[in-house]
Order: C-alpha cells, then structure tokens, then sequence
C-alpha cells in the first residue's frame, strides 16, 4: 500500500539527533582473552556510531586488551567452554588454545571487523574514552608508559562510578 | 512503503524515512536530502557518496563505517566531523541507501 505524502505535509526523513538525551554507556572490560574481549569493543563502537558517550573501564584480566605488550595477542581456548560444542577432553590438548585463537581471529577478520589495537583506534577516533583501572595497574606494576597511547589516564573505582553517574552500565 | 516530496522530488522511501529505490537517487536528491539533515556537500562528502553507492552496487549491502575507513582510508574521526553524530546512518541516507546492516 502507498501512502503518498504530497506537498504541505512536512517530508518525511530519519530523525538523526533527536532526541538529545545525554544518553551514556559505561562498559567495565574485565576479561582479557580474545572472545571476551570483543563483546565490550563491538558494543562500544555501536553506541559510538548512535551519537552516545561511551566510557570503557578495563580491570584485572581486561588489562590485557590497553596493555601494549599483550593487546595484540590475545587468546581464545576452548578449554572449560561448553559452547565450542568439542568434548572437552580435547580442549586441553597441547596446540589447542592457539589453533582456536587462529581460527577465531581468521573469523573476526574475515568480517573486516578490525583487531583489538585497530578497534581501539577506531573506538578513540569516533569519540570513546579508554580508562585504566588503578588497582589493577598497582597489581601488574604497570605505569600508562605501558599501556595503549589512547588510554586517558588511570584511575580508581570511585573516579569511574563519579564519572559515569547516570549512564547505563554494562558489565563484561 | 509510501512517498515523500524533498526538494521537489518525489521519493519512495521506508518508515524511517530512507530511500527504498537507489534508482530514484541523483546528485540533485543527494544535495536535497543533505539540507534536510544540515550536512552541507563538499567534495569530501561526495566522494564518500560516490563510495558508498559503487560498494552497494558492487555488494548488495551499505558499507559500514569501518569499511568505508578502510576502504577509503579516511580515519573514522574524520567520518564523525563530515557526518556528525550518527555518520554511518547519516551517509547511507544522503547516498540514498539503506541503514547498514552490518555490526562494525
């Protein structure tokens, strides 16, 4: 059926941004291998694209994914995962965990979605903040000399919660 | 599916308000759908047009904004000063496409 919208009537078209509502999305990234790493990116980049202000707080294992020396090799094992659908036995095998990373790297990619250092990149450029968690870094004894370049500083707890007041939370 | 009247053109587009026919998509219409959306055309902005419609044509689906990044090697931040807020859906709009489907 068509309705036709003549001239007189205000013409129809998306309405991009309204409405203003300040929404915010706070992430808390604690996992650091590579299929638990992807869900807080890819989600980040999404609310980014809606015009929404993201903040990512990356905490114990999630510092893997802003530590310079590990972000660009993360791992995925099908070790203790029931839904790889393999019997367990097998997970546990030597070569297993970087055969199953290979491979869901080669999947990720396969997508054009972009690794986790280029996805970071591409999170900062469309405006998200990256914040590392002080505890954790006091922990590993690591400075924000070791972390990625786009990490806005590091900070406690308390300093996230204050800065994310009113904004949804997600908690992976 | 109905009909909207933009510049003087009549377009058919879906619910949202989204082209739903690429024929019906010129330079002209272009220009008209980016006043709707306060975008002023510059040549920056058509080449992205002109990237968005050849990958559709090519692919049977509206390139993301990471592949519009990559493959015209314009940084996303760029993407976000030229189409602001919600620059993927903002392009496929003016390009006359749909909404990307694609998650990044």
């Amino acid at each position: 059926m068509t309705t036709d919208i003549g001239p007189g009537t205000a013409p129809l078209v998306p309405s991009f941004d309204t409405p203003a509502t300040g929404r915010k999305l706070a992430i808390i990234c604690s996992k650091g291998s590579l299929d638990m790493a992807y869900p807080g990116l890819i989600l980040a980049n999404a609310a980014l694209g809606e015009g929404v202000e993201v903040h990512l707080f990356f905490t114990f294992w999630g510092f893997d994914i802003i530590n310079r020396k590990h972000m660009a090799d993360l791992k995925f094992t099908p070790l203790g995962n029931p839904a790889t659908h393999m019997p367990q036995g097998l997970g546990g095998l030597p070569g297993m965990t970087a055969m199953a990373t290979h491979q869901m790297r080669k999947a990720i990619a396969d997508l054009d979605v972009p690794d986790v250092p280029d996805f970071l990149e591409q999170i900062t450029g469309s405006g998200g903040h990256l914040w590392a968690c002080r505890m954790s870094a006091d922990m590993q004894h690591l400075t924000e000399d070791d972390l990625y370049d786009g990490v806005e500083a590091i900070i406690s707890a308390s300093d996230f919660i204050e800065m994310t007041e009113g904004a949804q939370l997600l908690f992976i | 599916m109905s009909t909207t009247t933009i510049g003087g053109h009549t377009l058919t587009v879906d619910d949202e308000g989204f082209l739903t026919d690429p024929t019906e998509w010129s330079e002209e219409v272009a220009a008209a759908l980016a006043e709707q959306i306060g975008v002023t055309l510059e040549s920056e902005h058509w080449a992205i047009l002109g990237f968005l419609r050849a990958e559709h044509a090519r692919t049977g689906e509206t390139p993301t904004l990471r592949r519009v990044s990559t493959g015209m090697q314009i940084p996303v931040k760029r993407l976000f000063e030229l189409f602001p807020v919600k620059p993927a859906k903002k392009m496929a709009y003016v390009a006359g496409l749909p909404k990307p489907r694609g998650c990044v």
